[in-house]
């Protein structure tokens, strides 16, 4: 259970980026956000795993307020949160399967049991036999999948995706939707932000349109 | 408990790796605290080797014990058996009162005993130690006057105490420099290791929104400071090495010259672990901060 409680976020410089969002998604929930360019769909989605903390009100998870935790404590709650965000954030200086391994080394997964998941998740976004190749030598599209193999290697019980489609050829686009898709099916709770909701139709979510920084309409 | 060395094991790894990348920047730093260290260590091993040479030339600091005017033998042969039962004694030898009129004789002094009929001087035991710790002698003295025939007991103290004073003095001034020098060192590690973390910090970063913790983070970077610290102490072992070698030859002929047995004796495999092992420290240290 994720809970915004009357919360707001204010950046530097006295931006209201999210104006008193109240919003409780359930486990197992697909939601999918959308709204115009600047309504506070990236500021929404960070404060889950506290990238950000917001000015005001309480953001829960599983009962749990990650909004007041301890800088020792948020560790532990973000390897429990897949996070794809806007810009892939892969290293360039390591291999593929070595990006993917990163979360699993950092939860201190043993090293047998991280390759066999490693592999795993790359065959699941289509890139298995190319673990030894380097993010740059890949198209847009390839990094975003591993981006995301990243995000659900952990097996997390919350997947947070920031457009993960934009700048794809609608091809690729709808591949990778359909790989969301599959998470939420398989259990997770998934959240995306994306400017193209038809592309998650399938699966039915539950849409959320932000507007300057509330919720406009929710369906 | 495996985990936990699987994880220091692949921040030990990884760290290898950021410092073969750059192996010159590597090299440069390790060079500087090599040297660094080389200064003081050097100069405790050529302390050491002065305290050495100092014994070697002047003779071994000794302690004379002069018995009683009317000892029979048996009572020799009685302060004999307390000696041999002393600790940290290199060696003592008996002087005979006899012996020490004819020395006396042979040195041309003779003349000024000449009007007293029977010998005036005592019997003696000439003491060396194996230690030049005054405060080892003081004590010794004290012990030893205490001796059933024994009359007087002389330190040639004062020499002792000149050199000890001298030696002390120089050991101070390096453990000054020493901890001077430290500083130095950690001040470059710590530099070292901000300019690591700068080019980290994209690393550092990504690792952070994945749920890594500090210590996760820290981990290799400590390794890095302490391998550092190794590769410079390394070459401070080699530079010493090194300078003794070069010492070997001019020292020998000048002991030669003097007549005196001296050869030069480099740092034990102790005192070189203790010297890598110091460097690492110093390291990690730079790398806490
Ligand atoms: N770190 C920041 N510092 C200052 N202002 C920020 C920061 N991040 C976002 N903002 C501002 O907050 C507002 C909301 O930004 P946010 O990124 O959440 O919007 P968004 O809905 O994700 O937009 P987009 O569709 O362009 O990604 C924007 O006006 C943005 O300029
Ligand atoms: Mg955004």
């Amino acid at each position: 259970m994720i809970i915004f409680d009357s919360v707001t976020k204010n950046y530097p410089g006295g931006y209201v980026a999210l104006d008193g969002i109240n919003l409780e998604i359930a486990p197992g929930e697909m939601v999918v956000l959308s709204g115009h360019s600047g309504a506070g769909k990236s500021t929404l989605l960070k404060l889950i795993p506290a990238f950000e903390r917001p000015s005001s009100g309480i953001v829960q998870i599983n009962g749990q307020n990650v909004s007041s935790l301890s800088r020792r404590a948020i560790p532990y709650v973000r390897r429990n949160i897949g996070v794809v965000l806007q810009e892939t954030r892969l290293l360039f200086d390591r291999s593929i399967s070595d990006n993917i391994l990163l979360p699993l080394v950092i939860n201190g997964h043993p090293p047998g049991e991280a390759g066999r998941r490693v592999s795993a998740a790359l065959e699941r976004v289509g890139l298995a036999g190319r673990e030894k190749e380097f993010p740059a030598g890949l198209s847009g599209g390839e990094q975003q999948r591993v981006a995301i193999a990243r995000a659900f290697v952990n097996r997390p019980s919350i997947l947070i995706a920031d457009e993960p489609t934009a700048h794809l050829d609608p091809a690729y686009a709808s591949e990778i939707a359909g790989l969301f898709g599959s998470f939420n099916e398989a259990g997770v709770t998934v959240l995306v932000a994306t400017h193209d909701i038809s592309l998650f139709r399938y699966w039915s979510p539950r849409q959320i349109i932000l507007d300057h920084g509330r919720i406009l309409t929710e369906q | 408990m495996l985990n936990w060395l699987y994880l220091h094991f692949r921040a030990f790894v990884l760290a290898l790796k950021r410092l073969g990348k750059q192996p010159f920047g590597t090299l440069l730093s390790a060079l500087v605290m090599g040297i660094a260290l080389a200064l003081p260590a050097g100069g405790y091993v050529l302390l050491d080797n002065v305290s050495a040479l100092a014994r070697g030339v002047s003779g071994a600091p000794e302690i004379s014990i002069f018995l009683n005017n009317d000892v029979d033998f048996a009572q020799i042969e009685a302060v004999r058996r307390n000696l041999e039962n002393v600790p940290h004694l290199a060696d003592f030898r008996f002087v005979s009162r006899d012996e020490a009129l004819k020395q006396l004789e042979e040195s041309g002094l003779g003349d000024v005993l000449g009007g007293i009929p029977a010998n005036p001087l005592p019997d003696a035991f000439i003491v060396t130690l194996q230690s030049d710790d005054p405060e080892l002698f003081e004590v010794l003295k004290a012990e030893m006057k205490d001796w059933p025939d024994v009359a007087h007991v002389q330190l040639d103290s004062a020499w002792v105490k000149r050199l000890a004073a001298l030696l002390e003095l120089a050991r101070t001034m390096m453990l000054a420099l020493s901890v001077l020098l430290g500083f130095a060192l950690v001040i470059v590690t710590f530099n070292t290791v901000r300019l690591q973390i700068l080019t980290q910090k994209n690393e550092i970063e990504v690792s952070r929104l994945l749920g890594a913790t500090d210590r996760f983070i820290r981990r290799p970077f400590y390794w890095f400071g302490g391998l550092q610290g190794v590769l410079g102490g390394l070459i401070a072992l080699g530079a010493v090495w090194g300078g003794i070698e070069a010492l070997r030859e001019p020292v020998a002929k000048v002991a030669e010259a003097y007549g005196v047995m001296i050869s030069l004796s480099g740092p034990d495999w102790r005192e070189s672990l203790a010297l890598v092992g110091i460097a690492a420290a110093l390291g990690w240290l730079g790398t806490a901060i």
